[in-house]
């Protein structure tokens, strides 16, 4: 092993019925490094990730650990567990309903869970300790998200890690949290643990990392020390292609010039549901692309929910191409040509136990009726069509749309909406947890939609992408629409001010 | 939220399913007169009900369910039909297949001074400081149908069958059928049941006593008729031969001879298989009238007027006998029995 | 396309068959079948010979369990669907199949008690049995879809009360139907060898299949049971589809029933298909499906339910000790339901993978 090296995997290799997820891949860990594993959808992190903590048991290659002579044998997260390699996935794999103390403590197996006073008071030291603000006794979903990621940190921690793996900590962390996650990462650092950290933003990389590792279609790319690694090269690495540039991809696109295009496709007055937010005016052109924008939390999801009849709706009223509707259900919406793509993929987009085909087909077979089903072999057709116009990456249209990366589970999802074809489609967080090629494709995909003649309403946490896409944002704080930004006035400043409350518009 | 709505449909459900286990008891019990004996009345009735006469007896009943069998409702219609007005008494019901509802019932009894209380206990355990209460505020007990856990100090009499007692009438009607060989088809009823391990009894002492007396098969089908249908198409399908079948109640027997009519299997009176079962239902008499079957054994449901007797000696001052009241249980033979029987016994 | 890979050799095709849901139940039927060979080579005779009215019918140990399965495979179909869409299951069907059969009693007996004729024609009796199963099904439906109770607690209520229900429609009489057309539907049709009971579950069967074939029914209750916020998203009313799953079982309740009364033609409220819920749930779970909702495969659901019939008929077969009969069936079941469970079905397939390592990956 190398000097100061606590982990080193050699020439590891998994192979899936159809596909070669990791062929030969090295990686080399040292103490109190904090090291990035990159690459696209599909590229095998998250397989070397499932291979190290025991979850997939790999077909070829050697784990070493420092401290063991022989190389490592890990069957099960239990053996990784014990081995000090812990892991803090994207989606909190916690107990929400449980106390903070008790998630910290269930299932290690070392009694710890008998004493419950002492559990709570240990709990709160390790806490205090690394300074994350959350009681013991607590339940842990009163808990922020990020809070939660912290605890899940905090219990790896105490259970003597050396290896930390952090899978997409961030993809649901406002910019201060994700600030609190990287002081508890840099603490840990010093710590001596060595952390891996799977990310899709770069800024982040850039911002905590030491070393990145590249792999890419199952391959290792390379090992760089971050300062070696310009942004634009590690994204080419990633992509094994130069990158045209990223931020100018708006003005490729065309805009949308049909004569129609100054009607309104929807309007709403007054919109309110009862999901807690103000009522809310809002309207999109034909061809437009528009976006919600603000904090995590500020209701910019609730209101595209309030379109869409996903929460109930209370007041307002609503308009579609100039007519006056009721939405009062998603399936009105449907029937009107609006599509959403929710924002937590998981919990509200897939299907998880059903096939991609399925999921590809569900929206639209719902529109057609119950009793008009798609014959198996138009489905087939349809998922082919799709997989090869998205770049769906996936061994056949019959596999479990749940086995799929997160990105492709995104682009079935996409394709499934724009299966029904319709003229107003609402992108609640599409790119979330999504790698940078997906990312842009998507993007460029709502451009060339829109040019169409579709119109777009985009929400994204990151407000590059936001100001690369939409024409005009509309700018929400504590759940209510606070400002509304088009044209010349669209830039991070103005953004931020208005978010901040330095307001342009609207405001009393 | 959701925890009290359930809990409202619990009730719901259960409340309506006291009122079905009523609803359906107008139509057994006598074209009621203005009497407590209805059903709905229960238990309340008792103590408002005005007091007639000084020389009215007033009794308490607990019984299972009705619609536990036909038995039991056979038993419950004859209980309402002896505990009239007409013949000098005042009744209340109580109905449970639960040990502690009965005893509540028996308390509240107790407290409404009945003269006499009436039980078909559904547990044997338990009764103990009850039937001492009963004891003490000088009300007489007397058991129908089953027995308890009890010291006999406790109750007056015990009015009972004779599961074994039946077993052995009708292996001895059997051995009266003098084949050259029996090879019986057994259906037991639920395994360790007080019916099933005295009709078993009688037969398997037989079996094991003579050599000419063989089980083709023995297997319980729980009282069901279609297991029974399903045990003896099974023996045919094996191709094995027999020619009795000895089914511990007129159901299994029912499904018995459904599996025979399906294979064409002469059974009954001077055909290829003896079938004998027990209860006496009415149309099991019927089949037996018709010749389809052979034999039928008794479990004598009506205890009311062996009860009316009992109460009447204990009126008038006289001690009983005995304690334990073993009631006349007959077995019916195809060849003998006539229409009459048909409507005095059937159930 | 997993299905159309060309598998090397028989390790692969092994592999591949291990894989597939269907393939316990059938695994466990040829068990059977080999051991009821050994045990008695003429277990699989079927001869045909003359019944009682003068037809010929086909009878034999294997006709014996297609005939006396009919009634599970029916409640199977229902279930299924139930327990794709709800993730819970309907305990109260042997209850229902009490009160459907009672209410065809009532209408073919008209209230007395043993008439000789037929007081109204069975195919009246049969319809309002439907209604009465499906109106019981609405019940334990709404009580699951729209007051959101948990399916097996939604219907402890009929599996409690259902039995006294069924008494009380027949003012608690034990009524007998003499007229022997009514004993066709749980035996046979005059001049056809095959038992009716039978040929009413092929009938169920084809009908479900073209139901699933022509109807999204399937797609809406496995993505309902599967995720249901997600199903509401997309247009769908996951609460009318658990509903409607419910009434359908209540409809195959209803026809069961008409075999279950058909067959002895009589009714023993108490007892009249006792625990065959439980049965109906094991055919699901035998199967291979997920008793917690989400993908179903209808067709390993019902040869689960022939593979519990042929268990009991086995052993009845077998002439084991009554008190011990359900110790063995529980042993037969434990094993069977241990090997569908996936995380098994996997190991068995890795194990295979290691015995023919010739039998490479197929890449």
């Amino acid at each position: 092993m190398k000097e100061n090296a606590i982990l080193e995997m050699k020439g590891i290799y998994k192979i899936f019925p159809g596909v070669r997820a990791l062929q030969d891949v090295d990686f080399t860990l040292c103490k109190g490094e904090i090291h990035a594993l990159m690459g696209e959808n599909g590229a095998g992190k998250s397989t070397l990730i499932k291979v190290l903590t025991g979850v997939y048991e790999k077909d070829g290659g050697d784990i070493f650990l420092e401290g063991l002579g022989k190389a490592a044998v890990i069957r099960s997260p239990q053996d990784a567990q014990k081995l000090g390699i812990s892991t803090v996935y994207q989606e909190i794999t916690l107990c929400p309903n449980l106390s903070v103390a008790e998630n910290m403590y269930i299932g290690r197996g070392d009694g710890a869970v008998q004493n419950w006073k002492k559990m709570n008071a240990d709990a709160d030291k390790i806490l205090q300790n690394l300074d994350i603000p959350a009681r013991g006794a607590q339940q842990l979903s009163s808990c922020s998200i990020a809070i939660q990621q912290m605890v899940a940190i905090a219990r790896a921690v105490d259970m003597d890690c050396k290896v930390l793996i952090l899978d997409e900590p961030t993809s649901s962390l406002d910019e201060k949290e994700v600030e609190k996650l990287f002081g508890l990462m840099r603490d840990l650092k010093k710590r001596g643990v060595g952390i891996i950290f799977v990310t899709h933003f770069l800024d982040q990389v850039y911002e905590v990392c030491d070393k990145i590792t590249v792999l890419r279609d199952g391959k290792l790319v390379g090992e760089y020390e971050i300062k070696d690694l310009p942004r634009v090269q590690l994204v080419s690495k990633m992509l094994g292609k130069e990158l045209d540039d990223m931020s100018d991809i708006k003005s490729d696109a065309l805009a949308y010039k049909g004569k129609d295009a100054d009607t309104n496709v929807f309007e709403a007055v007054g919109l309110q549901s009862n999901a807690d937010i103000k009522p809310f005016n809002f309207h999109i052109k034909k061809g437009e692309v528009n976006g919600f924008t603000g904090l995590l939390g500020s209701g910019r999801s609730e209101c595209v929910r309030a379109i869409f009849g996903a929460d109930r709706v209370i007041a307002g009223n609503v308009k579609k191409d100039g007519k006056e509707v009721k939405i009062k259900k998603p399936i009105d919406a449907m029937k009107l040509g609006i599509a959403y793509l929710p924002e937590d993929r998981k919990l509200d987009g897939i299907v998880g136990d059903l096939s991609v085909r399925e999921n590809i087909i569900l929206a639209a077979q719902v529109l057609r009726g119950a009793f008009k089903p798609f014959s198996k072999a138009e489905t087939y057709k349809i998922a082919d069509e799709y997989i090869k116009m998205l770049e769906i990456k996936t061994a056949s249209a019959d596999t479990p749309i749940k086995s799929l990366s997160g990105g492709n589970q995104q682009k079935c999802i996409l394709a499934r909406w724009l299966l029904t074809h319709p003229d107003y489609l609402i992108l609640d967080e599409p790119t979330r947890g999504i790698d940078v090629g997906t990312k842009i494709e998507i993007q460029k995909l709502v451009l060339k939609l829109a040019s169409e003649g579709m119109s777009v309403t985009f929400i994204s946490s990151e407000t590059d992408e936001m100001l690369r896409t939409c024409s005009r944002l509309i700018v929400m704080r504590d759940r209510k629409v606070v400002g509304e930004l088009s044209n010349e006035e669209l830039c991070q400043s103005s953004i931020m001010n208005t978010i901040a409350g330095g307001g342009t518009t609207d405001e009393k | 939220m959701k925890k009290k709505v359930l809990a409202a449909l619990l009730t719901t459900a259960m409340v309506s399913s006291v009122l079905v286990g009523c609803g359906s008891q107008p139509a057994s019990a006598p074209a009621g007169d203005d009497t407590a004996a209805e059903a709905p009345a229960a238990d309340d009735t008792a103590a408002e009900a005005p007091a007639a006469s000084g020389d009215v007896i007033k009794v308490g009943i607990i019984n299972n369910d009705p619609n536990e069998s036909g038995y039991r409702t056979a038993n419950d219609k004859s209980m309402k039909e002896m505990f009239t007005a007409a013949n000098g008494y005042e009744a209340s019901f109580a109905y449970s297949l639960k040990n502690d509802e009965q005893i509540s019932a028996a308390q509240k009894f107790i407290q409404d001074g009945v003269d006499y209380l009436l039980l078909s206990a559904a547990d044997t355990a338990g009764w103990d400081s009850v039937l001492k209460d009963a004891q003490d505020a000088g009300i007489k007990v007397i058991l129908f149908d089953r027995t308890i856990d009890a010291p006999d100090s406790l109750y007056e009499a015990s009015i009972v069958s004779d599961m074994a007692k039946e077993g052995e009438t009708a292996v001895t009607w059997l051995k009266g059928q003098n084949l050259e060989e029996y090879n019986i088809i057994h259906i037991q009823g639920v395994m360790g049941s007080a019916a099933q391990k005295g009709r078993s009894g009688a037969l398997d002492a037989q079996v094991a006593a003579e050599a000419n007396w063989n089980l083709v098969t023995q297997q319980t089908a729980e009282w069901n008729a279609e297991k029974a249908q399903q045990i003896v198409q099974s023996v045919i399908d094996a191709g094995t031969s027999f020619n009795v079948i000895y089914a511990e109640n007129d159901d299994m027997a029912k499904g018995a001879v459904a599996a025979l009519d399906k294979a064409n299997i002469s059974h009954g009176v001077g055909k290829d298989v003896i079938v004998m079962g027990y209860d006496c239902n009415k149309w099991a008499l019927e089949e037996l009238l018709a010749g389809n079957w052979n034999y039928d054994g008794q479990c004598n449901p009506f205890q009311a007027s062996y009860i009316d007797d009992i109460i009447k000696k204990l009126e008038a001052g006289e001690t009983l006998s005995e304690k334990v009241i073993i009631m006349d249980e007959k077995g019916f033979d195809a060849t003998t029995i006539t229409q009459e029987d048909v409507d005095t016994y059937g159930i | 396309m997993k299905n159309k890979e060309k598998k090397s050799g028989i390790g692969g095709l092994m592999r591949g068959l291990v894989r597939k849901q269907i393939f316990i139940p059938i695994a466990a039927l040829v068990i059977l079948t080999i051991f009821n060979y050994i045990m008695d080579p003429t277990f699989f005779k079927i001869t045909l010979s003359p019944n009682s009215l003068g037809y010929n019918v086909l009878s034999g140990s294997i006709i014996t369990i297609l005939d006396n399965g009919s009634e599970l495979a029916i409640l199977a179909i229902g279930m299924t669907l139930v327990t794709a869409a709800s993730g819970g299951q309907d305990i109260s069907v042997g209850a229902t199949i009490a009160i459907a059969g009672s209410v065809i009693l009532r209408i073919l007996c008209g209230g007395q008690t043993s008439p000789d004729t037929l007081q109204a024609p069975v195919i009246v009796a049969f319809l309002v049995a439907c209604v009465a199963g499906m109106l019981a099904g609405a019940f334990n439906g709404a009580l699951v879809a729209y007051f959101r109770i948990q399916p097996m607690i939604a219907t402890l209520i009929l599996f409690t009360a259902g039995r006294s229900i069924g008494a009380w429609i027949n003012n608690n009489t034990l009524p007998v139907v003499k007229d022997p057309s009514f004993a066709v539907y749980g035996g046979f049709i005059p001049g056809i060898a095959v038992p009716t009971p039978f040929l009413i579950t092929v009938a169920c069967i084809i009908i479900i299949t073209l139901v699933l074939k022509f109807t999204t029914l399937g797609l809406y209750t496995q993505s309902v049971g599967i995720n249901e916020e997600s199903s509401r998203l997309n247009g769908l009313n996951p609460a009318f589809i658990k509903f409607l799953t419910f009434v359908i079982l209540g409809l195959c309740v209803a026809v069961a029933a008409l075999i279950k009364v058909s067959r002895i033609s009589s009714i023993n409220y108490s007892v009249i298909a006792k625990d065959i819920e439980m049965d109906a749930i094991l055919a699901v779970a035998l199967g291979g499906n997920k008793l917690s909702g989400g993908k179903f495969n209808m067709a390993a659901s019902i040869i689960g339910a022939y593979v519990i019939q042929f268990l009991t008929t086995t052993l009845y077969a077998l002439k084991v000790d009554a008190n011990a009969l359900p110790a063995y069936k529980a042993v037969v079941v434990i094993a069977l339901v241990v090997l569908s469970a996936p995380s098994v079905t996997e190991k068995i397939s890795a194990l295979g993978k290691k015995m023919k390592p010739k039998a490479k990956e197929v890449a």
